[in-house]
């Protein structure tokens, strides 16, 4: 068997893969994050629980409704995205001009409020839910064997996150975003519905992390507590990024996801902390993170 | 007790008046801690509350003073618990000295954090704090002296210098009463000192202490410092109270509930984490029966206290008395 470094070919592949996975998710949630921030200026603690609302929609959609795979992808999304327009009308929309704390402390106790509604309908263990027919199965692809779900993982959360990016960077409407970022005024006196363009965005970035969700369902199980861990590392890759960069949240969370990788082929017992460690390093060396612009 | 945000200089005669009205407060603050376990109620109960109520209160000299929301408070008070069990059960320091190693430990890693987090502000300086508590978190669950996810557990009371055996489910009360009312009173100390005041000073306005040639920096560490090793005094005495550190100490979780202590009762007050504290303490107490509905409640008193309920129940009566 072919060695890398002391470490079996297959074994070394397979956790990039996984890490690679891994970083799909991280992409798509601190894209989610970066893109909420830049535009209401909110730190979106629940979106580790909406991604886990994402995944349990499309779990429910199937188990009550039969509706499969292919639709959920777009109706879970769309389900929890109206959800998420209705916290934003109903609470976030109130707290714009107090201190950027409140925002971050409301959407702590929603995450708490819709995780624990779900640990207490369906407990901690987690349900299956299996990928499509035509996702089955996989490639040998002679160094290591790829499954095809999880090849089609990272390419729809790369056509999303690359989708999203165009859209921020080369339209008309993600330049009206851009600009109310910077002078939320002045794009309002142009005549734009200002307060319209954030409930759609973060409404957006809500279905943005659900989608995530609906991918994660067939790799991990579902259960009320799958976004809790990943939310704290997007938080960290978020940091490492900078928050103000959606190309440096796509970029980082890719990269985390595969460092992750090595290191758990390398030295599995860091694996876990190995991003806060990242986060540590870079905010001595770069307090803005790799990709920021320096704030105010 | 005054609050903070007024400037205003005080007349000789209402200077007196506040200062005899702190006195009586204090007064009847240690009157009530005496007394307490002889009005039928729980002595564990009251000894939970009281770890709780001042990890709540140095959590809020940063918050309420600084103006600086840490989210990673819980790797302060699990590791001093794990640290203080440890001393306690393996190395047999004693009891104190126990919870002296636990209390020097989270001020060193407070240090460190502090270093690290200060240079950010607002919502950055909660992300970073939390996410190096979560580097903690993982560290407790793999360390071998943790031990995992079954915690470190029956760790002898012991006694005080060999003098007071604290076996004694009241002496224990008295003993962790006074550990609460010395640790309360340096925070009071502390908010009312010229440090204090300049860490007001930052709060409001951190560009002006800055031009004022104040050391903002340095003294923000110091604050996260004190406000850390506080914080390690509750876990490692909560870790002796109930003779057992757990993975559920230095959880993320645990961050959560002392900011929600502290929002209910008052951040900037001086009593409102205490009052935040027993509230907490006293819900999840009474409503243990409903299982993680638990959960799902302190969610909802989250988003009600931040909707509509800023300044908390303390917060709220000071405004309100001064009108």
């Amino acid at each position: 068997m072919q060695e890398i470094l002391g470490v079996p070919a297959p074994l070394l592949f397979g956790q990039l893969l996984i890490g690679l996975i891994n970083g799909s998710f991280y992409a798509l949630l601190s894209l989610g994050l970066a893109v909420i921030f830049g535009v209401l200026n909110v730190i979106n603690f629940a979106h580790g629980a909406l991604y886990m609302m994402g995944a349990f929609v499309a779990w429910l959609l199937l188990h009550h409704l039969g509706i499969g795979y292919w639709p959920s992808l777009l109706v879970a999304p769309l389900i929890v995205g109206v959800f998420g327009i209705v916290i934003e009308r109903t609470m976030l929309s109130r707290l714009y001009d107090l201190d950027h704390l409140y925002g971050l402390l409301l959407t702590f106790g929603l995450a708490l409020i819709i995780e624990g509604t779900f640990i207490n309908f369906y407990g901690v263990s987690g349900q299956p839910y299996a990928p499509p027919e035509i996702l089955t199965g996989g490639h040998n692809l002679g160094f290591m064997f790829l499954p095809t779900y999880r090849a089609w993982v990272i390419v729809a959360s790369l056509l999303v996150c690359v989708g999203t990016w165009l859209l921020v960077e080369r339209t008309r409407l993600g330049a009206y975003l851009r600009a109310a970022v910077e002078n939320r005024e002045l794009v309002r006196a142009f005549g734009i519905n200002v307060p319209l363009m954030m409930t759609l965005t973060y409404g957006f970035a809500v279905a943005l992390a659900a989608f995530a969700g609906v991918l994660a369902a067939p790799v991990y199980t579902v259960s009320p507590i799958m976004g809790q861990h990943l939310i704290i590392v997007v938080f960290a890759i978020v940091v490492i990024g900078g928050l103000g960069s959606i190309l440096g949240s796509i970029l980082t969370g890719l990269g985390i996801g595969i460092v992750e990788g090595l290191t758990k082929t390398f030295y599995p017992e860091a694996s876990s902390t190995v991003v806060f460690v990242i986060m540590a390093i870079v905010l001595i060396l770069r307090p803005n993170g790799l990709f920021g612009r320096p704030r105010e | 007790m005054t609050d903070t945000t007024s400037n205003v200089e005080l007349s000789d005669d209402t200077f007196r008046r506040h200062r005899l009205a702190g006195y009586l407060i204090a007064a009847v603050g240690i009157a009530a801690l005496a007394v307490a376990p002889f009005l039928g109620i729980y002595p564990i109960f009251l000894m939970k509350l009281l770890c709780f109520a001042l990890f709540a209160c140095a959590f809020n000299l940063m918050l309420g003073y600084v103006g600086l929301l840490s989210f990673g408070h819980a790797a302060f008070f699990g590791m001093a618990a794990y640290v203080a069990g440890h001393a306690v059960k393996v190395w047999e320091l004693g009891t104190v000295f126990g919870i002296a190693a636990g209390t020097v430990t989270a001020g060193v890693m407070g240090l460190v954090f502090g270093a690290i987090a200060i240079r950010q502000k607002g919502i950055y300086f909660a992300m970073i704090t939390l996410a190096l508590a979560q580097m903690v978190f993982f560290f407790c669950l793999q360390a071998p002296f943790t031990h995992g996810e079954d915690g470190i557990q029956g760790i002898p009371r012991g006694t005080v210098f060999g003098l007071i055996d604290l076996r004694d489910t009241l002496t224990m009360y008295y003993f962790v009463a006074v550990i609460f009312a010395a640790g309360f009173f340096v925070l009071y100390r502390t908010v009312h000192s010229p440090f204090g005041q300049a860490l007001k000073g930052i709060r409001e306005n951190e560009p002006r202490m800055i031009s004022l040639g104040y050391p903002v920096a340095l003294l923000k560490v110091l604050a996260f410092t004190m406000s850390a090793a506080i914080t390690g005094l509750a876990g490692a005495t909560k870790a002796i109270v109930f003779q057992s550190a757990t993975l559920t100490d230095v959880n993320w979780h645990m961050s959560g509930e002392v900011v929600l202590m502290t929002l209910i009762g008052g951040m900037g007050t001086i009593l409102g984490p205490v009052v935040g504290a027993g509230i907490v303490i006293a819900l999840q107490n009474y409503l243990s029966t409903i299982g993680s509905w638990v959960t799902v409640v302190m969610g909802a008193i989250f988003v009600i206290c931040v909707l509509t309920f800023r300044r908390g129940i303390v917060g709220e009566i000071l405004a309100r008395t001064r009108r």
